[in-house]
């Protein structure tokens, strides 16, 4: 049945606006900032931890999914004459909960409802389509509005309760009456039992056919109309599994051939595979893995060069991928090492050891290129995410949180002091907290908008430079 | 019944009347006064590896990228171990204290603490049995509990590394003709309820590896003994430890086996083998009553 929610913002928060877009002066700040203001309530249960953040390619809508398997889409304001300025502000649309939490009985394990992916499909009529993920199952769910309902039936009353047919006098035609706009979300369909292992990746084909659903060993090629079949086209499970040593951790689409995907493995490298070649694309048609370091070999140097995220640039021409300490650029022509690495925080190698302690070592962040591929972004630890200009070679970093900033305020780009005297301002790799993680973001597709989540809030930054 | 693992003493295994007890521990000592901190700092971080692995999510299954990146950094650190002759120093050590029946006693008795525990554990975390976890004391106290770790740590890893929770219950104790006798079935698409193409020949050898992290999980030290036991737990659980325990690599086997073979999957995986040998279906038959016995242990009765 249609789950229906009335446009009422909810629990999220959102924080002043991001200084952005033109990362190239630090200093001085010539950035107009609009704000983005949703209501605030105050939970914090895990449950409202986000998994997901994801903009439908028109930006219109934003996605976010959490760890209790819900799904709060919230849509962008139309622009008003009336209030300018609350142009572009992000009010809840929709929310439903997409997965529930499971039970594999044969093997006694639960199976987790925290969302792992949520990628849109482009708009093709007057709904929305998205598909989410858990660890098992990816779902089509369809958003779609109603404003009208169908009135005055003859065999049923207003509530839907049958008529006494003895009550029946007079016949009359129903008619659509307009009706406060109500969003439904429908599971349209639920691509089940095709993984035996977490999936950790969801692509939408540039066809728009197909999409991929990946795990740790294996690609399954979908149809979107097609539930009860799916085609594995990438299968890196060893015979003998104790040769396993290593696993898929991400795959994507190319965004405009639709017979190129590439999927990234933990043990840092890429792969591009052209499902024309043969059905089953274990052979690759091009591998991305820079030669390690051997002055910065550890025992950790393997942990840390797992690519927890790859994506394609819009243009098609680059690969961005996200490991524990750097992103990188790669150029799709040349494999032997990334056109451009960023360093993310490199003030934590010195730290590994304590990170493999707490596990934050294994945390998978990731990493988003901006519309125009000039800038990209991702996330790191006390809130903190950084932004690098690939043009001017400038990075930024900055914060999300309520604390820091005041409304309607720039965003002060923060510092880590790696040591000496640490100024004002400044903070040490010491205080910074490890449980505030920035995991998730999304960058509109046109315009300088990004949404970041910080465990369950989230963050819509804009910069209006008009 | 059982008490729970003590924290051994170096001077303990040297006071053990092994006739060449005491002369092989006088170079590891020696050995281990000489370890550098690089070395002891590598140590611990095997150790934390270990524990890691360890940790069983008995509710939800456990990473197996996270697993796979913990294994693959044991299995470096042993490498190296391996070439520097620590490794060799460990088993050395370990082998001349197991000659003491005392020694048995001790490890064996850590393995039935780890089954109690991982029976009983139902979402709490592992303790950690072996001293080494918590050890203080003297480099060479430490050193030693370490050392049985070591190789005691491939009993230890085969008990309950973290991946194998989900693969409970597994298969137990299979004949290795089924490995063989699957060979002739690799042709059989056992993946068609998932996907269109790709058969999954490697799952049926792989039965074996189930077979190993189930007993991993239930503590058990039949991981490379083929022959299903039909006599009590007991019995099997205190059967002798083949030498190849040794090799790291088998303690990397429980962690890394295929997570999805539950019993169902292996009947079904029986009857989509159709027509079989008659030795197959006999050693199908001693599974299910493996199987059964896993049951019960489970359960508890």
């Amino acid at each position: 049945p249609p789950i229906l929610s009335r446009l009422n913002p909810s629990r999220w928060s959102c924080g002043p606006p991001a200084a952005e877009g033109n990362v190239q002066d630090e200093e001085s700040d010539t950035r107009k900032i609009n704000n983005s203001f949703l209501r605030d309530h105050n939970y914090a249960t895990e449950a409202d931890i986000i998994s997901t953040v994801e903009f439908n390619p028109s930006g219109e809508l934003l996605a976010t999914g959490d760890k209790g398997g819900r799904v709060v889409v919230f849509q962008r304001e139309q622009e008003t004459k009336s209030e300018p300025q609350r142009r572009g502000e992000y009010n809840v649309y929709s929310t439903f909960q997409s997965h529930d939490p499971e039970f594999d009985y044969l093997k006694s394990l639960e199976i987790e409802e925290k969302i792992n992916k949520i990628r849109w499909l482009p708009q093709q009529n007057a709904a929305y389509f998205l598909l989410s993920t858990n660890d098992k199952t990816v779902k089509l769910w369809k958003i779609s509005e109603r404003d009208r309902r169908p009135e005055g039936y003859n065999l049923k009353d207003e509530d839907g309760r049958i008529r006494d047919p003895s009550t029946i006098t007079s016949l009359r035609v129903p008619v659509l009456q307009n009706t406060d706009l109500m969003v439904e979300a429908t599971a349209r369909r639920v691509f089940s039992n095709a993984h035996t292992y977490h999936i950790n990746s969801i692509s939408v084909n540039s066809d728009l056919q197909t999409y991929i659903s990946t795990d740790d060993l294996r690609v399954n090629l979908w149809n979107l109309e097609i539930t009860d079949q799916s085609f594995n086209i990438v299968d890196i499970k060893p015979c003998n599994m104790e040769d396993l040593t290593e696993v898929i951790t991400a795959a994507e689409f190319h965004p405009q051939q639709c017979n190129t995907l590439a999927y990234s493995s933990s043990r840092g490298s890429v792969r591009l595979c052209d499902m024309r070649k043969q059905a089953l694309c274990d052979t690759h048609c091009k591998f991305f893995e820079e030669p390690e370091d051997p002055s910065t070999r550890s025992f950790f140097s393997e942990i840390i060069s797992s690519i927890s995220d790859i994506k394609f640039s819009h243009s098609g021409r680059f690969l961005m991928t996200r490991d524990y300490l750097t992103v990188k650029v790669w150029d799709l022509n040349m494999e032997t090492r990334p056109v451009q690495t960023y360093q993310v925080h490199d003030y934590l190698r010195g730290k590994l050891c304590s990170l493999y302690e707490n596990d934050c070592i294994f945390d998978k962040f990731e990493c988003v290129w901006n519309g125009s591929d000039s800038v990209i972004m991702t996330g790191s630890y006390n809130n903190f995410f950084r932004m690098f200009d690939r043009n001017t070679k400038k990075d930024v970093t900055l914060e999300a949180s309520r604390e820091n900033s005041k409304p309607r305020a720039i965003l002060k780009p923060r510092k880590v002091c790696v040591g000496g005297k640490r100024r004002k301002d400044e903070v040490t790799v010491d205080s910074l907290d490890f449980s505030k993680k920035i995991l998730h973001s999304a960058w509109h597709p046109q315009e300088n908008i990004i949404a970041v989540a910080a465990s369950n809030n989230l963050y819509i930054f804009q910069d209006k430079v008009t | 019944m059982f008490p729970k693992g003590t924290k051994r003493k170096f001077s303990d295994s040297g006071d053990e009347p092994a006739a060449g007890g005491e002369d092989v521990n006088q170079p590891s000592s020696v050995a281990v006064r000489m370890l550098s901190s690089y070395s002891l700092q590598r140590q611990s971080l095997l150790d934390m590896s270990l524990i890691k692995l360890q940790l069983c999510h008995m509710l939800v299954e456990p990473n197996l990228c996270r697993s796979v990146l913990i294994a693959n950094t044991v299995r470096q650190i042993q490498e190296e171990m391996t070439q520097d002759g620590t490794w060799q120093i460990m088993t050395q050590a370990l082998s001349a204290a197991n000659a003491a029946a005392q020694c048995s006693a001790d490890r064996l008795v850590a393995t039935e603490v780890l089954c109690r525990q991982t029976e009983a554990t139902q979402g709490e975390q592992v303790l950690k049995p072996f001293p080494a976890v918590g050890s203080e004391g003297c480099p060479a106290e430490e050193e030693v509990v370490v050392e049985e770790e070591g190789e005691g740590g491939v009993t230890m890893s085969t008990v309950s590394p973290q991946a194998p929770t989900s693969y409970l219950p597994g298969t137990f104790g299979m004949d290795p003709c089924w490995e063989e006798e699957n060979g002739e079935d690799e042709e059989e698409d056992e993946d068609s309820e998932e996907c269109g193409s790709g058969s999954e020949e490697g799952d049926s050898d792989r039965l074996v590896e189930d077979s190993r992290t189930a007993e991993q999980v239930f503590g058990t030290f039949e991981i490379k003994n083929p022959a299903p036991s039909p006599d009590p737990a007991l019995e099997e659980l205190f059967s002798d430890v083949d030498a190849s325990y040794y090799d790291l690599d088998t303690v990397l086997t429980g962690m890394q086996s295929a997570p999805k073979m539950g019993p169902y999957d292996l009947l079904e995986s029986l009857s989509s083998h159709g027509p079989s040998p008659l030795s197959s279906s006999t050693s199908c038959r001693s599974d299910l009553n493996e199987l059964d016995h896993i049951m019960e242990i489970i359960v508890g009765s």
